[in-house]
């Protein structure tokens, strides 16, 4: 176990409090500490610093990485990945994302073209309104048309309550699939190869494609699923499960970044920022809204000034739903309403987890009383038509104009929005929240236990620079704790990182990765799909366990004998690699 | 020759073959051997993000309770599905938990009111810290209560002692004791018989001390593993585990247990309580914390069924980070509180009561002004089970600092 001096006098003293414990313990746990120490004192050498650049700023060395940032030279090649958009893109990785419209959509757009099965419903029973635009139009009234006549059936009592279990269910389609294909083609679809049957799809004209998809039975259709190419999965999905198109095009998007973009830092920084201010895919409207919010609120400002991406997180959508301040108002609205049976009122959610997980930390020095507080300035930051992907709204009726106490600021009585940006300046602003971020930073990029000093510099950068993230990594990427044998392979790999660097270490070609992102969430961390807003550990101790590394060895074999689809691996490779221990390190 | 051997780490088993059935080989040793007695089973369930105990055990003999939840309370016992299942004339049980009543009325469910941490921290992440490291307030604590409260073996160890269902080892479970984390048994296996050969040699042999330790742990435990996967599994006595995660891990531990591997303490954990908003739904009686209760009471008493006369040796324990405030806020959902309830069940626990000091839920009575006051340590619950269901007697390295646990008198 490494441990920093530090905890080390926090153990020290702990088993002089308690008897019980070992005596023996505190001078051994004191001296690996100092045997820890010593490490972040001695230096890498040249080969050993730039594997070291490779395994901790991006997600693993492709074959010939290291030779080519030999080539281009360590300084420069650090420096190019703090400034991302002087780095021109794999134009490779830009064609694999074209497809996956959902990624530029407005949460609004994604949820009319993707609808939930609960929006649906919600049109067919006339409270939300049809999209103006035509195809969409048609696309949702086909939907309708599906639904309500499973819902007659149930009523009639034809079918059981099928809508509510699978209201996605199949409509008699208009064509059978004996209109549309001659005999053989029907053999090849039934009872033919999955290559044969691939070739068939991809020779057929759109139209004609279409009426088959159509025609074929709802699980038929998902058989067909794996072994088709892209365009075609995406028509399967958004036939058997449109709001699915949403997930899938974050997770491909996702993997293929990490796997395939030029701008490694960015990516690991997007993962990181990610999953600090993290949101969950499964809580209602997050559905739709969270590919605007990473690209948006996160992407831009990953090496940009805390502040900014701090506020573009506090209004954005998905995370005013996510931790339900869209529905935290003043205490005294509904006081005098005889109506309202319900009476509404403050949510502290947001305002603890801001604190707590977004900015000053656990022990940041802040009290419930606080967290009240914060919550009493967030009151009005709300969302335009949450239930239908609308825009960040601060409704004044709302706010709580009372005057507030914040970590001992006064906000005056009388305020509006700017009660909470003031309050997002005090956090952004405060020693903890440096101290938190840069101690948040240097785990995931250093090391579980960052030595003192190193955090104390880059805190210092934090404040100087008004929270420059980049100035802040700069830090970190000058100081000698980074470039130590401290530092060397003491991270292992998150699910994702171990993933994503085996694909590229064996130089993989990835068509999809929908297969892929399942494998990250066997092995533990389902992307988007972090229920609790602590987002996941960067602790080694929370990654290294029977399950997770029976998952890492299954998984090598699986990726190395080509048995992961929408995965190819060109030659034959030893899964020995991938699943060896120095692999799950990084 | 004691039964034990059977699963003792690595290579013992070989001798047997792994064919043979742990199951038949032990039940008869256990019945000649007096003196080397069935191991005692301690089964804990984490309610993770703050369950609402006030709506899980209803204080419906209290009014405040009725002002302070206008929309949340559940209504007093009436016989009828959507109101408090009565226990005792003052607490009943959550309509969704009317599955653990027939354990409740067979005095083998034994309830804890106002039970918890005493820290007062209301982040998730703490609590749930401290409750697991069994060191509230105190961030250093490197294991796990569970962990430490392994009785010291009095020979060789099964390589499956200590396991959690997920893809994850809890807190609770870490420590200089293995433990393991089993996604899914038929799965704990390394798919390919020539890779897994060189992996088991690779980790053997790694100098990497995290990963040497874990995969050792892991490769015997795989090799014991095999002879449980060789059968179905089929629960017994009609029981049906709800299909979801808890229900079945519970399944999974319920197998392990029957399989006679060796297991002394299993954990597996249920999320989805933290209920800021739409707590209920058009009543109080069902919603979103009524269905997660649903699947929590029938996982539970799937296993109790299923387990049938095995639960001697078994006592299951719920917990969760804190309470919730005993007031509804304005979403129709309660924010962080603090004291909550906890649950006992077994066939050596003295059930069909309510325990604990009923604090009330007066204004004055209150936490900071707000939430359900703590009136028994949770430590005192665990540390009973610890002692007397385990045999572990050294409670102080299980609870450090904590000297003086009062038990309740939950195992007579």
């Amino acid at each position: 176990m490494r441990l920093p001096a530090f905890l080390a006098i926090g153990l020290a003293s702990f088993f002089l409090i308690l008897p019980a414990a070992s005596s023996a313990k505190p001078s051994k746990e004191a001296e690996e500490a100092k045997r820890q120490a010593k490490l972040y004192q001695k230096k890498l050498s040249k080969d050993q610093q730039i594997v070291h650049a490779l395994d901790r700023l991006t997600f693993g060395p492709k074959p010939g990485d290291i030779a080519r940032v030999k080539k281009m030279g360590l300084k420069k090649w650090l420096d190019l990945q703090l400034h991302p958009d002087r780095i021109p893109e794999n134009p490779d990785l830009e064609a694999k994302l074209q497809p996956l419209e959902s990624l530029r959509m407005t949460p609004m757009e994604a949820g009319q073209h993707y609808p939930t099965p609960q929006m649906i419903r919600a049109i067919a029973a006339g409270r939300q309104p049809l999209p103006e635009d035509p195809v969409l139009r048609a696309s949702i009234q086909r939907w309708i048309a599906r639904y309500k006549i499973k819902k007659e059936e149930a009523a009639s009592g034809k079918g059981t309550s099928a809508i509510d279990a699978n209201p996605n269910a199949d409509l008699e389609p208009a064509k059978t699939l004996e209109d549309v294909l001659n005999t053989s083609e029907l053999q090849t679809l039934r009872n033919g190869k999955p290559d044969q049957k691939r070739e068939l799809l991809e020779s057929m004209p759109a139209d004609k494609l279409e009426d088959v998809l159509v025609a074929l039975p709802r699980g038929q259709r998902q058989q067909l699923f794996n072994n088709s190419p892209v365009d075609v999965q995406r028509r399967i999905m958004v036939l058997n499960s449109p709001q699915q198109v949403v997930a899938y095009d974050l997770l491909e998007a996702k993997l293929l970044r990490a796997i395939e973009s030029n701008r490694q830092l960015a990516e690991e920084l997007d993962d990181f920022w990610f999953n600090h201010f993290n949101v969950y895919y499964d809580k209602g409207s997050d559905r739709f809204l969270i590919p605007d919010y990473e690209r948006e609120a996160i992407r831009p400002h990953v090496l940009g000034t805390f502040r900014d991406l701090l506020e573009a997180t506090a209004k954005s959508p998905a995370m005013l739903f996510y931790l339900d301040n869209f529905q935290s108002v003043r205490p005294d609205i509904d006081a005098n309403s005889k109506n309202r049976k319900v009476k509404r009122g403050l949510n502290e959610n947001y305002g603890r987890e801001l604190m707590e997980l977004h900015t000053l930390g656990v022990n940041g020095g802040y009290t419930q009383h606080d967290v009240t507080e914060v919550a009493r300035c967030f009151t009005g930051w709300t969302i335009q038509d949450p239930r239908r992907g609308g825009a960040f709204f601060y409704d004044h009726k709302l706010h709580d104009k009372g005057e507030k106490v914040v970590l001992g600021h006064v906000i005056p009585a009388g305020g509006g929005i700017e009660d909470g940006e003031k309050v997002l300046d005090i956090l952004a602003t405060h020693p903890s929240t440096a101290k938190f971020i840069s101690t948040e930073l240097a785990q995931r990029f250093v090391a579980d236990n960052p030595p003192p000093a190193l955090i104390d510099k880059m805190s210092k950068t934090f404040l100087d620079s008004g929270g420059d993230i980049r100035q802040v990594m700069k830090t970190m990427l000058d100081s000698k704790e980074f470039w130590s044998q401290g530092a060397y392979r003491a991270k292992v790999k998150t699910p994702f990182e171990m993933v994503a660097s085996s694909v590229r270490a064996l130089d993989a070609n990835v068509t999809d990765a929908w297969a892929l992102a399942n494998q990250v969430g066997n092995l533990g961390e389902p992307l988007y799909r972090k229920q609790e807003p602590t987002g996941y550990s960067n602790l080694n101790s929370d990654w290294v366990n029977s399950a997770a590394l029976l998952g890492r060895m299954n998984f090598a074999v699986q990726v190395t004998k080509n048995q992961v689809p929408g995965v190819k691996v060109a030659a034959s490779q030893p899964a020995e690699m991938i699943g060896s221990p120095d692999f799950q390190r990084r | 020759m004691t039964s034990r051997r059977v699963f003792l780490k690595g290579s013992a088993l070989a001798m047997f073959g792994v064919g043979a059935l742990p199951t038949w080989l032990s039940r008869s040793v256990y019945a000649d051997d007096g003196s080397d007695r069935r191991k005692k089973i301690l089964v804990a369930i984490f309610q993770r993000g703050a369950v609402d105990g006030l709506n899980m055990v209803v204080p419906f003999g209290e009014q405040r309770y009725y002002e302070l939840r206008p929309s949340l309370a559940i209504p007093r016992p009436d016989g009828t599905p959507t109101s408090a299942v009565d226990l005792d004339g003052f607490f009943g049980l959550h309509p969704s938990l009317a599955p653990l009543k027939p354990m409740f009325d067979a005095q083998q469910l034994a309830i804890v009111d106002a039970v918890g941490s005493p820290d007062p921290t209301r982040s998730h992440f703490d609590a749930q810290d401290y409750m697991e490291s069994g060191t509230p307030g105190f961030k250093a604590t490197s294991d796990g209560w569970m962990n430490r409260a392994l009785p010291k073996p009095d020979g060789p160890v099964s390589a499956l002692r200590a396991v959690s269902l997920g893809s994850s080892l809890p807190r609770s479970l870490r420590g200089r004791n293995d433990a393991l984390a089993v996604n899914n048994l038929n799965d704990f296996q390394v798919r390919d018989p020539k890779a897994a050969a060189a992996f088991e040699s690779m980790y053997e042999h790694t100098r990497d001390s995290a990963l040497n330790g874990t995969g050792k742990e892991t490769f015997s435990a795989v090799k014991i593993m095999q002879s449980i996967q060789k059968q179905t599994y089929t629960p017994a006595n009609g029981a049906k585990y709800p299909g979801g995660r808890f229900g079945q891990s519970l399944q999974q531990i319920a197998r392990l247990i029957k399989a006679d591997v060796g297991l002394e303490v299993a954990f597996a954990d249920i999320g989805g309580w933290d209920t800021h908003v739409n707590e209920v739904g058009a009543q109080p009686a069902v919603g979103q914390l009524a269905n997660n209760l649903s699947d929590f009471a029938q996982s539970l008493a799937a296993f109790y069924q299923d387990l049938g006369d095995r639960m001697a040796d078994v006592a299951v324990v719920t917990m969760s980070e804190f309470g919730r405030t005993a007031k509804e806020n304005g979403n129709r959902g309660t924010d962080h509180g603090h004291a909550n309830v906890m649950f006992v069940m077994g066939g050596g626990i003295r059930g069909g009561k309510v325990y604990g000091d009923w604090p009330g839920l007066a204004e004055e009575q209150l936490n900071e002004g707000r939430d359900l006051a703590l009136t028994t340590d949770f430590r005192d619950v665990l540390g009973e089970l610890v002692s007397k269901h385990l045999g572990n007697p050294n409670l102080k390295a299980v609870f450090p600092g904590y000297e003086n646990p009062k038990f309740r008198g939950l195992i007579g």
